[in-house]
């Protein structure tokens, strides 16, 4: 496997120098690993912080910015990063009016945010937390860790980012993004494994000629292996996947999200085909995005993630956003 | 023996020991987890445990208590995923639970890991039979009030035997019935600690 590294020990250091020469707009902090707004902390402003293991960007580093995040921790590639991380980032962007934590459903994440939710109250930083659990391919049960979290922490982010903007309290905040968890769910499809840094070659094995539905984004299993399939055919079975799980009754936000491997012609092509699906399901969609935003590495798939948008959250979308992978209305 | 006793030194010796274990074995633990994990259980309990070593050799702590909960820190400050906050939680509260004594008998020991193990099922929210550390750590306490050795052998017993299980906690029950058949990294990685107890209490 080829990769544009120098070595495997120095990924995470590397990207983050880089993203620190393309972004004067953010603080990085490249040794403790802390990236946030430069204008942090905004006064009077609830703050947003999210992290988890690198690999997924531009998540969740590449969504700080005014209208979103006000800080992330990235750990070590597909690791949960530590609780001095998150306590730092916390210090660092809250202005007094608290700390809403974004944690994607793994355990490593949820131990370790819990653990820095507990020393940042001890620091005197007021805490609330929301988990993010919307992959549909995971059996919710006492049998699992839960529901994964994958595309619907871009809705999270965005949509509380934008209240937080608004002034809203912590509550409201902490709040609203419950609602968007509630109201998202995700189905995810690989057609190739990824390969870590550290380990230099796939992380699982998938055959060529194969796929598997229903996939993590770190390369876990989901459903089940099929031979290939057509993006119509794939479009179907991830719609119908989501579509079992949630009945939308609003319009909704529509992500349709590239792992990082898959060029971007191919997911428009297959945006067309979800279109078409959710179109024969009588689902109306608000509003599109498209790209590379929840990834894994270089694994080649997408996820389809909805949202069942009401007038506030349409609203709070197309609120201006000024972060490195999201910017509009300003 | 039951009249020995362990203070600082030793438990420095314990954590420099199981370092070098988990550097050794690291390969094996992160081909454990790639079939039913993530594979990145090797690189960061190596990375957590050299930096526990790094901490101890600068400042050697006073008591074994103070060691233990020393290395507990380093670990969550350092491994991330969900190895660090619970390897660093056995530690912190199997540390604490040995309080300011100088000197602790392996029942003392025993006791003191029985509680860390009580808090990392707490933390974790599993059970034996889970498919987790626990399966290792939980008989490995126990069998540790007759022997080091029968701790040793107990811990690398529970961990085979999480081959026929079904995982149900942590990244590996998203596999279901897929997860059976391979053994528990984190069940492998908790026998080496037991290993190295044994390793450096026959010194």
């Amino acid at each position: 496997m080829r990769m544009l590294i120098n070595v495997p020990e120095t990924v995470v250091a590397d990207g983050l120098r880089g993203i620190a020469a393309a972004h004067p707009e953010l603080t990085v902090d490249v040794e403790r690993r802390v990236v946030v707004r430069r204008d942090a902390p905004v006064a009077g402003k609830v703050a947003l912080v999210s992290g988890g293991g690198s690999g997924h960007e531009p998540l969740h580093a590449g969504f700080v910015g005014p209208g979103m995040l006000d800080g992330a921790c990235p750990g070590e590639v597909f690791t949960s990063p530590v609780p001095d991380q998150m306590v730092r980032a916390a210090a660092a962007v809250d202005s007094g009016a608290g700390v809403l934590f974004v944690v994607k459903n793994y355990t490593g994440d949820v131990l370790n945010f819990e653990m820095a939710a507990e020393l940042a109250e001890d620091e005197g930083i007021q805490v609330a937390r929301v988990l993010v659990d919307d992959d549909v391919a995971v059996t919710d049960s006492l049998y699992t860790a839960g529901r994964r979290g994958t595309g619907a922490t871009l809705f999270v982010e965005k949509l509380a980012g934008a209240a937080a903007e608004e002034g809203a309290p912590l509550e409201r905040v902490e709040a609203l993004a419950r609602r968007v968890v509630a109201r998202s769910r995700s189905f995810g499809v690989a057609l190739s494994a990824c390969s870590t840094p550290a380990k230099g070659s796939p992380t699982f094995d998938l055959p060529p000629g194969e796929l598997e539905l229903g996939v993590g984004i770190h390369g876990e299993p989901g459903r089940e292996r099929r031979g290939m399939m057509t993006a119509g055919e794939i479009a179907e079975v991830a719609v119908d996947a989501v579509l079992d799980d949630l009945r939308p009754s609003d319009p909704v936000l529509l992500l349709v999200n590239g792992m990082g491997g898959t060029p971007l012609l191919e997911l428009y092509g297959f945006n067309a085909e979800v279109r078409k699906v959710l179109d024969a399901r009588r689902v109306p969609v608000a509003r599109t995005l498209v790209g590379n935003y929840v990834t894994s590495l270089d694994m080649a798939g997408c996820s389809v993630t909805v949202c069942a948008a009401d007038e506030e959250l349409l609203r709070l979308w197309d609120a201006p956003v000024a972060t490195p992978a999201l910017r509009w209305g300003r | 023996m039951t009249g020995t006793t362990y203070g600082a030194a030793f438990a420095v010796r314990w954590m420099g020991t199981v370092a070098a274990a988990v550097a050794r074995e690291a390969d094996r633990l992160t081909e454990l987890d790639s079939a039913i994990g993530d594979a990145d259980h090797g690189a960061n309990l190596r990375r957590g445990f050299a930096a526990v070593s790094e901490t101890l050799a600068k400042e050697p702590p006073a008591t074994p208590g103070a060691v233990l909960v020393t290395s507990g820190r380093v670990l969550i400050s350092t491994v991330g995923g969900a190895s660090g906050p619970l390897y660093g939680t056995l530690l912190r509260r199997a540390g604490k639970s040995l309080g300011e004594t100088g000197e602790v008998t392996r029942a003392g020991l025993a006791d003191a890991l029985a509680a860390g193990v009580a808090a990392v099922g707490q933390l974790g929210g599993a059970v034996p039979g889970d498919k987790t550390m626990l399966d290792a750590l939980t008989p490995a306490v126990e069998a540790l009030r007759e022997s080091f050795a029968a701790g040793r052998a107990a811990a690398e017993a529970g961990a085979l035997a999480t081959v026929p299980l079904r995982a149900r906690k942590g990244r590996a029950s998203y596999l279901g019935e897929r997860s059976v058949g391979h053994q528990d990294p984190g069940a492998t990685s908790s026998a080496l600690l037991f290993a190295a107890l044994e390793e450096v209490a026959a010194e």
